[in-house]
């Protein structure tokens, strides 16, 4: 009995204190603030508001906006919107939800559909418009697409001919992080050709280090991050039109071109000499999250890790990233020929009705005009494809890298083929194959044809 | 652990001989306050107790250190923070203190709405005789097989064509709609255990339903009211699914948990501040656990005798 008591006074007294301790936290919070802002003020940058005198007097008008994209990317977006509002006296609602893929299909089949949304998969897109929610571009926002993006980009907004959804951000996943002083204090030089990269790997690996570091873990999206791995190859041994093929299953999932870019892939990450670095052995790249997978080159256990350019965000504040910083990032270098291809993903602007409004701010966001002031307004990590982008007005040196890419009239661009595919597939089937594939040593033939057997038939 | 059998309680021949169920309760409150069974207590809370201990020293840990190693490396090297909490309370665009402002306005009404409606039908359901009463009832409890998770949907339109989409009543209304099948349900169990023979004399007093109900129930409901306050409040205060769904397209109506939950930022890269945002939005929950905690836990036991 005492001892019951005695019990329940010492929880009270451990809740209490945790409560204590919250607000505490809360109390130390309010002294110092924070939030960071753009670099440059919206509401300084000037723009021509011709092109929307077109569309009628919009004063008053709002216009809905639902994207993927939260807080703290979020900010710089809504900014951009600011000189568009000033010329045409529209206000724009910005919504950003990390659920969006979901809730937007909810909200468009109960008739709660938003003015605009910025979808980030083709396929999505393509189901939108099969359920007849998104209506057909408006010629203005189709000639600033056909003037400064280029073509790879419109087929991507365009479902059977039909253009729907103008590109807006874009992001570019071919790169390999390294750290320029680690190579600069080993002497160790950025590849430019793939056996340059490998031979480069084989040095490191004599030294005793391990030259890669990997990890595909996602929650339940555990995998993709392989996906663009085997894309990223696929497009460098097979090229392109086998690589658009492979996407649209004109060829079987497993075709021998696959085989051999997956074992190509395997040569890397499938090596037990090459990873993985500072974080365990060839199955811990299955285990390891993404987010945290490069950053054993910071302590210098790893040399190479090969992740989007959005990865910036995930480097410690006060990370340096620049090209003779801590970090930075080379192309993933060319297997044939001189020019890297560039994998890369984007959203895409759907309108879901035809008001002169939304046609005016569709228009705002495929212009170059929007891209410079997204540009000036944002920090690190948002670059687009428009090709009328002044790379200068990036604030990130890799965003201006991959911004390059983007407008290298020479290099190929393939939007990023797993969210291309059938759901079950890109964000499937293929997800679950390559964990396998490095979890438990799975073969690569055996991996691509539980792929292709998994392929929807319809 | 093999040291005690507990003993039976030995009955003095003059009390009266207790009944079986008597026998079995007080072997039973024997068996549970001995000491094996305080420590297997004992142990058992504080093992429940790790995770959050856990989430608690992540979330005054510097990030790096989060992202690279467990928070029990703490205890070793302990390096705190406040960082996180500055960054969940001050960072996001919206200010914290209308979400958390947003929060109470959905939550209150979303317990009181359902309360108010379940303590009237319950009443009627216990103590008005009507035609297929038995039967509505019956359909009344069936309702909490419903997953509300088919009907967000057929909802969603339905708010959209009455024009309330975006506005705090589609999610008072939704959470009353979901709470009120199981309200009903305890609250006519509890009624139902009131003797008879109390609302009868009532009656022959003269009382009415309506004397009866906030003279002579009322006051003895009371647990169990508070009881359901407390679970309805703590499901509302934690609800996602129903914020997201139909506060949908009004940033200026979404709760805490809405922020809460896009606290990683868009890919995922700000993960380190969960175990803050979640320790910010549990610290009302736990203020109002623990100060109720008394009539939750008789709460519970509330109407699970009769059926």
């Amino acid at each position: 009995m005492t001892m019951r008591a005695r019990g329940r006074r010492s929880t009270a007294l451990a809740g209490g204190l945790g409560v204590a301790l919250v607000l505490a936290g809360c109390g130390a919070g309010a002294t110092s603030g924070g939030g960071g802002a753009g670099a440059t003020n919206a509401s300084d940058l000037e723009l021509d508001c011709a092109p929307y005198e077109e569309f009628g007097d919009l004063e008053g008008e709002t216009v809905s906006v639902y994207t993927s994209i939260v807080d703290p990317e979020d900010q710089p977006h809504i900014d951009s919107y600011v000189p568009f509002e000033e010329c045409t006296g529209v206000e724009v609602q910005y919504e950003g939800s990390r659920e969006f893929e979901a809730q937007l299909v909810v909200r468009v089949q109960s008739g709660n559909a938003p003015d605009i949304a910025y979808i980030p998969q083709p396929g999505l897109l393509a189901n939108l418009v099969a359920a007849n929610a998104v209506v057909p571009a408006p010629q203005q926002v189709e000639a600033n697409v056909d003037e400064y993006w280029d073509e790879s980009w419109k087929n991507y907004g365009s479902v059977n001919g039909e253009f729907y959804a103008a590109p807006l951000g874009a992001n570019a996943k071919s790169f390999v992080w390294y750290s320029p002083s680690a190579f600069a204090d080993a002497g160790y030089e950025i590849p430019t050709t793939w056996d340059e990269m490998l031979a480069l790997s084989d040095q490191i690996a004599e030294s005793g280090a391990k030259p890669w570091c990997a990890g595909i873990g996602s929650g339940d999206a555990t995998g993709w991050p392989a996906t663009d791995w085997l894309e990223d190859v696929v497009l460098r041994t097979a090229g392109p039109d086998v690589y658009d093929q492979w996407v649209a299953h004109q060829i079987p999932f497993n075709d021998p071109q696959i085989v051999q870019a997956l074992d190509t892939v395997g040569g890397i990450l499938k090596n037990p000499d090459y990873v993985n670095g500072g974080l365990g052995e060839v199955q811990s790249i299955a285990t390891t999250e993404f987010t945290d997978a490069g950053l054993p080159i910071l302590d210098g256990s790893c040399f190479m890790h090969r992740q989007a350019s959005f990865y910036q965000a995930n480097w410690p504040e006060g990370t340096d990233i620049s090209e003779d910083g801590d970090i930075f990032a080379f192309p993933l270098p060319p297997i044939e020929g001189d020019t890297a291809p560039v994998l890369g993903g984007g959203e895409f602007t759907a309108a879901f009705n035809d008001e002169p409004a939304t046609q005016a701010f569709q228009t705002y966001l495929s212009s170059p005009e929007w891209a410079n002031i997204k540009a000036q307004v944002s920090g690190p990590g948002w670059v687009s494809a428009n090709t009328g982008l002044d790379v200068e007005n990036l604030t990130s040196p890799i965003d201006q890298l991959a911004a390059e890419q983007f407008q290298d009239p020479n290099a190929v661009f393939r939007f990023d083929g797993s969210d291309l595919m059938p759901g079950e597939i890109g964000a499937g089937a293929l997800w679950t194959e390559l964990t396998n594939w490095l979890a438990t040593d799975k073969q690569t033939q055996q991996v691509l044809t539980d792929v292709e057997s998994a392929w929807p038939t319809s | 652990m093999t040291t005690t059998t507990p003993v039976m309680a030995p009955v003095p021949p003059d009390e009266r001989r207790l009944t079986r169920t008597e026998r079995r309760a007080v072997a039973a409150k024997n068996k549970l306050s001995s000491p094996a069974a305080s420590i297997i207590a004992l142990v058992i809370a504080a093992l429940w107790t790790v995770p959050t201990l856990g989430l608690l020293i992540t979330s005054f840990r510097p990030e790096l250190d989060i992202r690279r190693s467990g928070w029990w490396t703490a205890l070793s090297d302990p390096q705190f923070t406040l960082d996180n909490y500055n960054e969940v309370l001050y960072g996001g665009a919206t200010n914290f203190a209308t979400l958390f402002v947003n929060s109470l306005v959905i939550t209150l009404p979303a317990v009181v709405i359902p309360i108010s409606l379940a303590l009237l039908a319950a009443y009627a359901f216990a103590w008005i005789k009507f035609p297929g009463r038995n039967l509505l009832f019956v359909a009344v409890f069936a309702l909490q097989v419903v997953p509300i998770q088919v009907t967000l949907i057929p909802l969603l339109s339905l708010y959209v064509d009455a024009g309330l989409a975006g506005s705090f009543w589609t999610i008072w209304l939704s959470h009353s709609i979901f709470a009120l099948p199981l309200a009903i349900f305890l609250l006519h169990n509890f009624m139902k255990e009131i003797p008879a023979s109390l609302i009868e004399a009532a009656r022959m007093d003269g009382a009415g339903h309506v004397k009866i109900f906030f003279q002579v129930l009322l006051p003895l409901l009371t647990p169990a009211i508070a009881a359901f306050g407390v679970f309805q409040f703590l499901w509302v205060w934690n609800d996602l699914l129903v914020a997201l769904t139909f506060a949908g397209g009004a940033p200026d109506v979404v709760p805490l948990t809405v922020r809460v939950a896009e606290l990683a930022g868009t890919r995922g890269s700000d993960w380190y501040l969960l175990a803050a945002g979640a320790f910010v939005s549990i610290v009302l929950p736990l203020v109002v656990f623990l100060s109720l905690q008394r009539y939750f836990v008789r709460g519970l036991l509330a109407g699970s005798v009769k059926g």
